[in-house]
């Protein structure tokens, strides 16, 4: 067992892990934030995606252990008050119907428009489309994915 | 009533978004209980095999191990084997041959993943490696994958009592008709269609948390379930497990379903006997390579198909026939997909009056095979489709003209395979879709694809299908099982808020959302002020669940019905309060008025009144609370047209939709952004399977696409915006004239997109996936062909 220290949703947490715990189970199972989701095991579908130090990663491909004093934030912590602009056009938009990938959805979603905004790119729909490569959707078909994405970044 | 902002065809946004996109959603996998070990399963590494030995000592001698269980312990209980709920009866009058699926196979595996034993354990980690430390020693079999080499002299028998592998051989139509049809026609078109197989892939792998209560005798599951209350009639009544009163099933949020989590499958039956094995919760949950092997597979057809046509165009003839590959074991509805829900279909949009399909249905050693979206309809509007154009292509006519030539146009209108179509207006769609596609402009846009060096393709699909499963009477008469109607409760409370109690089960569907749509217009009242409780057996009175595109057709008329109820119930008590007729009571704006005069009660008044009972009409009840059973009079017939376009890459195949438009027919629209966004997501899984998906076994019954790096499923760079648009006639079958919307693109957009391909590239011999390499071979083909010349 390894004792991790880390910041989640912007709450001190200290727990004992053991080394091949991943950050999902962590999350999920130490912490009870059930929202970051398991889709897969191949670190394909991305409902697990949170940040950590401000970054989208993976939540299913990350050790709890290496994860020793970073901020994660994870879907749950995203609202500030209020819903965050990537949550409000999900819905908005109708970006979401069973709402499992969703979580991961729009953590990737934050990320990409962060990034965008910082090196002054435009997000194009075909950018978003290239960005979410790594977020699998079997409901939506991605068309309000894309909208809503685009939407939230004029709101960001 | 009118309730424009909320009611019938307003584009609400969903009440349940909050939850799910804050992280609050829950689903089974999140629901932990006090003393909950974890299951895992021990599954057969072999397509085929006999059991010799299974050696449990080391797995049992590990620390934290609670019982690993076997299905000798398991049959030994009492528990009874898998069965397919719906019997087909082959042509000579002989019953279908089901073979025994035990939940733990016993004495045999059939295939790579059947279960042998489970291991309860205190953590999840732990029942995995005590798993792996199960030894099972087997005796290897022959195997077979493909249905039609099942079929053949000499293959492996997989089940005792299916001689030669065949299930059932079955037919519909009038074979010396559809013969003479074809004699008498001027041309025949004739192909050899595969329908690919495919893996659902809902994002949220199946769960399950059984537990035992020991002293009640009484059993709850939570479960990714489509339809709860038909998981616990079956477990109950079939297998054994618990009488119904003491069986719980909650079906909490689901994270889609698309048909894979319709069935009852080992784990969940499993996990309920050894939670009181165990006297623990139990709780397993698939990860993706444990889903690939166990959830149902969908499609597998293998057909042969002729239709003839007159000297003007005119369909003479049409002669089907199909093997379908149902897998190792007879899953819950299987008998009933390559069946009731293709054949009947395979008139198409036409004017068919000769027409005659046979379908064979086979064991193979791969997963069981069952409805997948669309479930049978996919497979014949893919068949019918491709034969169209391919038919024009042979007669020099345009795809449309052809297709227009046969339309029905005349409803009712009764097919030679049973179907009665009750409504529709395929020119209309076909216009529709034509002018958005802007097909009038497509020469232009393939020159200038050409000056590009890329091919651009046009391709067509004129869908139909049939929801609203369906009038219960006639599916048993075909062989059902259970009847196919729907339950609701209305239940208006004291202070006047709704709970609508249904039998319909949501998974990405938005019922929380439209269902109040329709009881917010009905009585006027804020949205809000109704919610929605679904899911679970303790609540709801009973429910068959979502699937086929019912919850509108079904569900929601089960609704009415009981609204109807509780109106007239609401009438009598205003009528009585207020000294009027009830012929002079109006409903609007919170309020119950007498018309014409300034006497009201608001809402929430008439809802105390029921439950004080302090003034009601003599002889009432207290109460204002009530419940239907809406039993569908007919299936119902969503139709549209499909033009997808699209432009390859001669040098490597690789295939781009560059525009893709839907004009569909879905009767009553309740909120227009979900019908859509039910639209993108069936042309998503449409699109899909004819570019991408595959399920590939090896010849030994090794699953080579067994994970997200094999399987391909379309990802946001895959796919184009979409052009979806409605033309719609109402359904004459149920009050809110509704036909379904569920299944749609996932069933017409295949052969549009392969039709379009086959343009595009000069080939018609061209087979789902269309993959680059796929396509680029085809090209070559052509290359070749013309050299050749």
């Amino acid at each position: 067992m390894t004792k991790v220290n880390m910041t989640v949703n912007g709450k001190a947490v200290s727990r004992n892990v053991s080394g091949e715990t991943l950050l999902s189970e962590f999350l999920r199972e130490d912490l009870r934030l059930t929202g970051t989701h398991i889709g897969c095991d191949t670190s394909q579908c991305g409902a697990c995606v949170v940040h950590i130090n401000g970054k989208a990663v993976k939540a299913c491909t990350t050790l709890a252990a290496a994860t020793d004093g970073a901020d994660v934030t994870t879907i749950e912590g995203l609202a500030n008050g209020e819903l965050h602009p990537m949550q409000a056009a999900f819905k908005e938009h109708h970006g979401l119907q069973c709402g499992f990938c969703t979580p991961g959805m729009i953590m990737s979603g934050v990320d990409m428009v962060n990034r965008y905004k910082a090196e002054g790119r435009e997000l194009t729909a075909e950018a978003v489309r290239h960005e979410l490569e790594g977020n699998i959707c079997r409901c939506t078909g991605y068309h309000n994915i894309v909208k809503a994405v685009q939407d939230a970044a004029t709101k960001m | 009533m009118a309730n424009g902002a909320t009611g019938i065809g307003a584009r609400v946004k969903r009440k349940e978004d909050k939850r799910f996109i804050t992280g609050k959603g829950k689903y089974t996998d999140d629901v932990r209980m006090e003393n909950q070990a974890y299951a895992a399963f021990v599954r057969s590494p072999h397509a085929h095999a006999n059991i010799k030995s299974i050696d449990k000592s080391a797995a049992l001698a590990m620390e934290g191990v609670v019982d690993v269980l076997d299905g000798h312990q398991l049959t030994g209980d009492g528990i009874g084997n898998i069965i397919c709920g719906w019997a087909v009866t082959s042509k000579d009058g002989s019953p279908m041959n089901m073979g025994a699926w035990s939940a733990l196979a016993t004495q045999k595996v059939r295939y790579v993943g059947d279960a042998v034993a489970v291991v309860i354990a205190d953590t999840q980690q732990l029942a995995r490696l005590a798993a792996e430390a199960v030894e099972v020693e087997y005796e290897e079999l022959p195997a077979v994958v493909k249905a039609d080499k099942s079929l053949a002299k000499g293959a492996p028998e997989i089940h005792e009592n299916a001689p030669g592998n065949l299930i059932y051989d079955w037919e519909i139509g009038d074979e010396a008709k559809a013969d003479a049809g074809l004699a008498a026609a001027k041309h025949i078109t004739e192909m050899e269609i595969t329908n690919n197989r495919l893996s659902p892939n809902p994002m949220e792998p199946r769960s399950a948390v059984a537990t035992y209560d020991e002293a009640e005798e009484h059993y709850t599951l939570y479960t990714t379930s489509q339809n709860p209350h038909v998981a616990r009639l079956v477990l109950s009544a079939f297998y054994n497990v618990a009488p119904e009163h003491k069986l719980r099933v909650i079906a909490p949020d689901v994270g889609g379903g698309f048909g894979a989590k319709i069935y009852i499958y080992p784990e969940e039956i499993t996990c309920l006997w050894a939670s009181m094995k165990t006297n623990r919760s139990v709780k397993w949950t698939a990860d993706r390579s444990e889903a690939f092997i166990t959830d149902a597979h969908g499609r597998d057809h293998i057909s042969t198909a002729k239709m003839g046509f007159d000297e003007n165009g005119k369909i003479t003839g049409f002669k089907v026939d199909t093997i379908a590959n149902l897998g190792a074991y007879m899953s819950l509805f299987s008998s009933s997909v390559p069946t009731y829900l293709y054949a009947t279909l395979l008139s198409g949009q036409y004017d068919i009056q000769n027409l005659h399909a046979n379908v064979r249905a086979v064991y193979t050693n791969t997963v069981p095979v069952d409805a997948y979206r669309g479930a049978g309809r996919p497979e014949a509007c893919y068949l019918i489709e491709r034969m169209m154009e391919t038919a024009a292509r042979e007669l020099g006519m345009k795809p449309a003209e052809l297709r227009a030539k046969n339309f029905i146009r005349e409803f009712p209108h009764e097919t030679p395979v049973i179907m009665t179509y009750d409504s529709g207006d395929f020119d209309a769609n076909l216009a529709q879709a034509e002018e958005a596609a802007d097909v009038a402009g497509f020469p232009a846009r393939k020159a200038e694809a050409a000056k590009r060096g890329k091919l651009r393709g046009l391709g067509y699909s004129c869908y139909i299908e049939a929801c609203g499963i369906a009038p219960s009477a006639a599916v048993g008469g075909l062989g059902a099982g259970v009847g196919l109607w729907e339950s609701a409760e209305v239940r208006v409370n004291p202070v006047g808020t709704i709970e609508i109690l249904t039998g319909s089960h949501s998974h990405g569907q938005g019922h929380e959302t439209t269902f109040a749509q329709i009881v917010a217009e009905r009585f006027d009242l804020p949205i809000d002020n109704v919610s929605i409780v679904h899911g679970d057996t303790d609540k709801v009175q009973f429910g068959m669940g979502t699937y086929g595109s019912r919850s509108g057709a079904v569900g929601m008329s089960a609704i009415v019905k009981a609204m109807d109820k509780v109106e007239a119930k609401v009438r009598k008590i205003a009528a009585h309060q207020l000294e009027a007729s009830e012929d002079d009571i109006v409903i609007e704006g919170g309020e119950v008025k007498v018309a014409g005069t300034d006497k009201a009660l608001g809402w929430h008044e008439i809802g105390l009144a029921a439950y004080t009972a302090h003034n009601l009409p003599p002889e009432m009840e207290p109460g204002l609370k009530e419940s239907a059973f809406y039993d569908p009079s007919n299936f119902t017939f969503p139709a549209g047209t499909y033009i997808c376009e699209v432009e390859v890459d001669p040098e490597t195949g690789r295939t781009e939709v560059v525009q893709f438009t839907a004009s569909d027919d879905f009767g009553t629209i309740i909120n227009p952004m979900i019908v859509e966004g039910q639209v993108h997501g069936g042309l998503a899984q449409g699109i899909g399977q004819a570019m991408m998906e595959q399920v590939i076994y090896d010849d030994d019954g090794q699953l080579i696409t067994g994970s997200y790096m094999d399987y391909t499923m379309p990802r946001a760079a895959d796919l184009p915006f979409y052009s979806v648009h409605h033309a719609s006639t109402t359904c004459p079958g149920n009050p809110l004239g509704m036909k379904g919307c569920g299944e749609a693109g996932a069933i017409g957009s295949p052969p549009a997109v392969i039709n379009a391909i086959t343009d595009a590239i000069g080939n018609n011999n061209l087979s789902m996936p269309a993959t680059p390499q796929n396509v680029w071979n085809a090209l070559q083909a052509v290359t070749a062909s013309q050299a050749a010349e």
